[in-house]
């Protein structure tokens, strides 16, 4: 008896699977188990950006004057029931005690602050609550130096940290991308000016460049004005590493056949650039993009944690770490940390999903 | 060996020369400057200021600047620091040490751990430790360094092992030099440990995956057929071979130090280039931020000089270019 009859598997005739280059992309993505991860914290940090008005139980600004640096509350499971414990603050100090009898029932669906939902869809629904918001307050992370609801204020941050970086790689790419693909395709003098140029800016060091920029400019400015002007900068700082690299791949992409084939079918040189070289570039483009998203987080943070990014009273992870560089709030009150959290979250998250996303590129591996 | 020297040393003159050029432009695009505040005063009148604008020539276009500046600073003066009233040459040259210790030392720490870790993590690739480095590599790579420096100071107020800001105590004039060397020391450990774990990361990852490579090298193999002991196979023959790329690293590296050096100066109160930039930066003394960001790029410049001169002495196919 042949073996292989035992063993339907082995008969089995090997069939060729024809899969498109994409196809074969997601595929390795998908066994990628630390980028799905990644990827799944990302979608759930986009999503309650999106709802930050709803999930966040206080808008961003109102101040709870009777209780400045508040300790996070507790939120307790009694009776079936989670209870938000009333605090009791001790004189003379920013102590906050739980008492252990007096609570309220945790609602969710309460009506509270106004807000915009996506800055157009007027509301004050929000997730959750109790009845009484004077006396029985919910801090899930505590409040800061003017007695604001961190918690809130940290959802209200993450739609600048979450959007910046994604702008961010639309401009410094797209530029990157245009100015590479030109410079590697034509050569020539254009080819040496943009590289000299983007040798000059590369051996500034990044901060002192970004702060040099920063100062061209008023130092009081409004948080929309800060935050166009904060990604602008970061981007012009940045097309340079991605357009030395493209251009290197536009490089000996130009000498390939389909190139000269597109050439001698007589497409314009606009047309090769676009349509033939730069697509040919994308899996660099993509991996390195998701790669550098952090990069425009950690700039924003750094700007407003240094008094030139965006200003009180408005919400952004740099301001709100920014409470937290007094060393006297920072020995008590260690919640103020909380947006740092935030931010190493967030980071680690474009870190999996960009090293996830390398590794499904490259076939080799 | 020398022609190479003397090729990279030629190239090193139009990018300090176009950066402070780029600089200049830029405060000269700066809205007002140190007189302006000047101005406001009621106690100083609008000629004294006026004078003063003439004397240190802000009444000229910014391209005549330019050339008195650069005719001086070729001679070794930067230009007048407003706020300080001083000459900036002496007042960053001070600073510039500093940043300089901090990095190095940083440098010296993140490669004398990053290393060895990478190379443990390689040979037992899908061990434990490996996965541990690459778990330790992630949060390291992911960890804000504004946050890794505020940890730091919460830490040093916590148990008071380490002082808080500055350089040296204020009793330091008194100090005999042991106990000089000592005091700056015990300062310098907490910012360099800072930046040294944030530069820790990408190193070990480099060094993991460059070993892992000359590892699959034929030559490995050929070397493993004849017997040799694979401690011999790995480190005489393999990791020769993979650190010559990661001398690319530290170049391309210096940039990111250097970054990181203006944020963990700028929180743990280090007084060093980046912490005076942004002092610079709110009092608007713009001489003082020129003169900080062409010393910034000179240190990179020179950084990136080294690195090349590293690389062309270890590996001789690039010394031939």
């Amino acid at each position: 008896m042949e073996p292989a009859a035992q063993n339907p598997e082995v008969i089995k005739p090997a069939t060729v699977e024809h899969l498109s280059p994409s196809q074969l992309f997601w595929r390795r993505l998908r066994r990628q188990r630390i980028a799905t991860i990644g990827a799944i914290i990302l979608g759930i940090l986009y999503v309650m950006a999106l709802f930050a008005g709803f999930i966040a139980p206080y808008s961003f600004e109102p101040q709870d004057r009777q209780r400045f640096f508040h300790s996070p509350t507790w939120v307790q499971f009694r009776d079936g029931k989670l209870v938000v414990p009333r605090y009791v603050k001790k004189e003379g100090t920013f102590k906050y005690e739980a008492s252990p009898t007096d609570h309220q029932p945790l609602r969710f669906f309460v009506r509270g602050d106004k807000y915009k939902w996506l800055g157009l869809v007027p509301s004050n629904l929000h997730l959750f609550g109790t009845a009484d918001r004077v006396n029985y307050p919910v801090y899930l992370l505590g409040t800061d130096q003017y007695g604001r609801d961190i918690f809130s204020r940290l959802l209200y941050g993450s739609q600048i940290s979450l959007s910046i970086g994604l702008i961010g790689i639309a401009l410094s790419f797209s530029f990157g991308m245009l100015i590479g693909g030109m410079a590697g395709y034509f050569g020539g003098w254009s080819d040496n000016l943009i590289m000299r140029v983007s040798e000059l800016l590369m051996s500034i060091p990044g901060l002192y460049l970004i702060m040099a920029l920063r100062m061209t400019f008023p130092p009081k400015l409004s948080s929309a004005q800060v935050y166009l002007l904060i990604v602008i900068i970061l981007s012009f700082v940045r097309w340079a590493a991605s357009a030395r690299v493209i251009r290197g791949m536009a490089l000996s992409i130009r000498e390939r056949q389909f190139v000269l084939a597109a050439r001698s079918l007589g497409q314009s040189n606009l047309n090769v650039i676009t349509k033939h070289v730069l697509p040919n570039t994308f899996s660099y483009v993509i991996v390195a993009a998701t790669l550098s998203i952090p990069y425009y987080i950690l700039g924003e943070v750094v700007l407003s944690f240094l008094n030139v990014g965006i200003q009180e009273p408005d919400a952004s992870w740099g301001i709100m770490l920014n409470a937290a560089g007094n060393p006297d709030y920072l020995q008590n009150y260690p919640w103020l940390l909380a947006p740092g959290v935030a931010i190493f979250i967030t980071v680690l998250a474009f870190n999996f999903l960009g090293d996830g996303l390398r590794d499904a590129v490259d076939a080799k591996a | 060996m020398w022609t190479f020297t003397l090729k990279r040393i030629i190239h090193l003159i139009p990018i300090l020369l176009g950066v402070s050029l780029l600089t200049f432009l830029l405060m000269a695009l700066t809205p007002g400057d140190y007189l302006t505040t000047l101005r406001q005063n009621p106690q100083i009148s609008p000629e004294t200021v006026d004078a003063l604008r003439a004397r240190f020539g802000l009444d000229k276009p910014w391209y005549i600047q330019y050339v008195y500046w650069l005719k001086n600073a070729l001679m070794g003066d930067l230009g007048y620091s407003f706020a300080y009233k001083t000459s900036t040459t002496n007042l960053i040259l001070g600073r510039l040490w500093n940043t300089f210790l901090l990095s190095f030392g940083a440098t010296l720490i993140a490669w004398s751990i990053a290393v060895p870790l990478g190379v443990w993590a390689a040979v037992k690739k899908n061990s434990m430790v490996d996965r541990f480095c690459g778990l330790l590599a992630f949060v390291g790579l992911s960890i804000p360094e504004v946050l890794l420096a505020l940890l730091a100071l919460m830490f040093a107020y916590a148990t008071g092992w380490f002082p808080v800001g500055g350089a040296q105590s204020p009793m330091y004039d008194l100090m005999t030099t042991f106990e000089q060397f000592r005091n700056r020391i015990h300062h310098l450990i907490l910012p360099m440990l800072v930046l040294g774990a944030s530069e820790l990361a990408g190193i070990m990852r480099q060094m993991r995956s460059n070993l892992l490579d000359t590892l699959r090298a034929e030559y490995v193999t050929s070397a493993r057929a004849k017997g040799l002991s694979e401690g011999w196979v790995v480190y005489k023959h393999a990791l020769r071979n993979a650190i010559n790329p990661l001398l690319t690293i530290f170049g391309y590296s210096l940039a990111g130090l250097l970054s990181g050096a203006f944020i963990v100066e700028n929180i743990m109160a280090w007084p060093g280039l980046g912490r005076l930039t942004m002092e610079a930066f709110f009092s608007k003394d713009t001489n003082l931020v020129v003169a900080s960001i062409v010393m910034a790029t000179t240190l990179l410049v020179i950084g990136n000089f080294i690195a090349d001169l590293l690389l062309a002495w270890s590996d001789p196919r690039i010394r031939l270019r």
